[in-house]
């Protein structure tokens, strides 16, 4: 047998990779986002004040940043946020957003989806109940469509 | 309204002749069918087979009666029609990946193609070889063109493609015609000159389409937003996400007014506010049929209750005319200025005639403006 047949490590090589005509999305600076403030979404959750807490945690989402720990602070922050809400509160809570603030929860309460702890779906499924009310099919194909995202 | 089934398989693209008696379409296949309106019948009249591949635009040139083609066999065919018969030429558009939408320009001199191969073929007829040239515009696009539409004076494209943009750019063929005047998009317009490009938007751009006047281009965008942009003021697009499923295609009925057409499968109308520059949604333009009944049995809800856990009694039929995506729009009557009729297809292989005076009177909150 010739000698190249032994090593099989070209079958790891990601040819993509090399591939000059492959689509790079475009860098928009993102480093500077850091996601919401967890000292004032803590202080509005312990006032009871949950309305606020909800548009204050929505604010400066980590979109565009490269940094998984900013991602997932602020995701646990979210997910603090929605746990907190007693179910008759959560269709208030929605109708207390934008269409952009509709958009960007759909995109966090996917994003919860993908790891889920002990009760945090359950939770999730009622929000996204009243989300896919409010901003319809559209919201969810945004947050499919979407090549940044929290 | 009237529809019309015409198959059973999804209609690919369609194009109308000049006074819409005649149709050209692909039934999902290689061939066009061409059928021809004798009363409230269709005939099937002809039948063009040259392409390999299936055919994936369509277009049909009313004042010089040609119609062109394109597939994904990375051919276009010119088609004449030679007494009774259409008889095919073959155009050169040295692509490698299949062609996807073609659309004659206004005065009919050049056509465009747009491809996967990630570049729009702009095809002009050269008098001395007898023979289609075609020049490709291949900067600044990364992937597959998915939609055309020229501008009305002959030298702008406007292209919406897989790489999340819409961009208006200059065809101007030496050749064929002369210098442009300076239009609301720009003044220099040297082939393939980018005269615009959209940002903003997520989603591959399924429709486009210039208004009357040119001086807006309208997309449609698969993250289920609408877009309109005005030449002179391009900084300031207005867009508008929507509740419903993406749309794939748009079109202007008038300056301000847009119909667009997606998966949901009904039409629905967008005004333009050019002050504000706001899009806003019209309505939803498809009159449900009265459902014979109302209210169910005791026995039903109890079946329902069985079969699908809930007692609701929406049932999973469609309510609109179209049965599946709406996948092309095509004006009928009256320009994209004031717009009397439009015709979509879908791919549930059915076309649908709309009126826009019906549609109306018929929704009582429904303004074209």
């Amino acid at each position: 047998m010739s000698k190249n047949t032994v090593s099989d490590r070209f079958r790891k090589v990601d040819v993509d990779e090399y591939d000059e005509n492959k689509f790079v999305d475009e860098e928009e600076g993102g480093e500077n986002q850091l996601g919401p403030d967890e000292a004032e979404v803590d202080s509005l959750i312990r006032q009871g004040n949950l309305m606020g807490a909800l548009q204050a945690v929505l604010k400066n989402p980590p979109i565009n940043t490269k940094n998984q720990n900013v991602k997932d602070r602020a995701e646990g922050l979210v997910l603090k946020v929605l746990s907190s809400f007693k179910s008759t509160d959560i269709e208030k809570g929605v109708q207390s957003l934008d269409k952009n603030g509709v958009d960007l929860l759909m995109k966090y309460i996917y994003k919860g989806f993908e790891r889920p702890s002990e009760n945090s779906s359950a939770v999730l499924l009622q929000w996204h109940e009243k989300a896919l009310s409010a901003g319809g099919v559209g919201c969810i194909v945004r947050v499919l469509t979407a090549r940044k995202t929290v | 309204m009237s529809y019309h089934s015409f198959l059973l398989e999804p209609i690919s693209c369609h194009a109308w002749n000049k006074d819409r008696t005649q149709i050209a379409l692909c039934p999902n296949n290689h061939e066009v069918h061409i059928y021809k309106k004798d009363g409230s019948n269709w005939n099937k009249i002809h039948v063009l087979k040259e392409h390999n591949g299936q055919v994936t635009g369509i277009d049909w040139a009313p004042e010089s009666n040609r119609i062109v083609t394109c597939g994904t066999d990375r051919n276009a065919y010119v088609w004449t029609l030679k007494g009774d018969a259409w008889k095919p030429t073959l155009v050169i558009l040295r692509i490698n990946r299949a062609a996807r939408c073609v659309k004659w320009s206004p005065k009919e001199n050049k056509f465009a193609v747009g491809s996967g191969s990630r570049l729009i073929s702009v095809c002009y007829f050269e008098q001395d070889n007898d023979w289609w040239v075609c020049k490709h515009i291949k900067k600044p696009i990364r992937s597959t063109i998915l939609c055309l539409d020229w501008h009305p004076n002959n030298v702008l494209l406007a292209a919406g493609s897989c790489d999340f943009k819409c961009r208006i750019f200059s065809a101007y063929i030496k050749e064929v015609e002369e210098k442009p005047a300076p239009t609301a998009w720009g003044s220099k317009m040297p082939f393939g000159e980018v005269m615009f490009e959209s940002t903003g938007t997520a989603g591959w751009v399924h429709g486009v389409c210039f208004s009357d006047s040119g001086n807006r281009v309208a997309w449609a965008s698969h993250d289920s937003t609408v877009a309109v942009a005005e030449g002179g003021k391009t900084a300031v697009c207005a867009s508008l996400t929507s509740e419903t499923l993406p749309l794939l295609c748009v079109t202007f009925i008038t300056e301000n007014s847009l119909v667009a057409a997606g998966h949901d499968c009904y039409p629905v109308l967008f005004v333009y506010d050019s002050n504000k520059a706001a899009l806003s949604f019209g309505g939803k333009l498809d009159i449900p049929k009265q459902s014979a009944q109302k209210g169910m049995s005791a026995r039903e809800r109890f079946q329902n209750l069985d079969k699908k856990a809930t007692t609701d009694s929406k049932e999973a039929v469609l309510e609109s005319v179209h049965k599946n995506s709406i996948s092309q729009l095509s004006i009928l009557n009256g320009g994209k200025a004031q717009c009397a009729k439009f015709c979509t297809t879908g791919m549930d292989g059915g076309m649908t005639i709309w009126d826009v005076k019906t549609l109306e009177s018929a929704m009582k909150d429904l303004k074209i403006v």
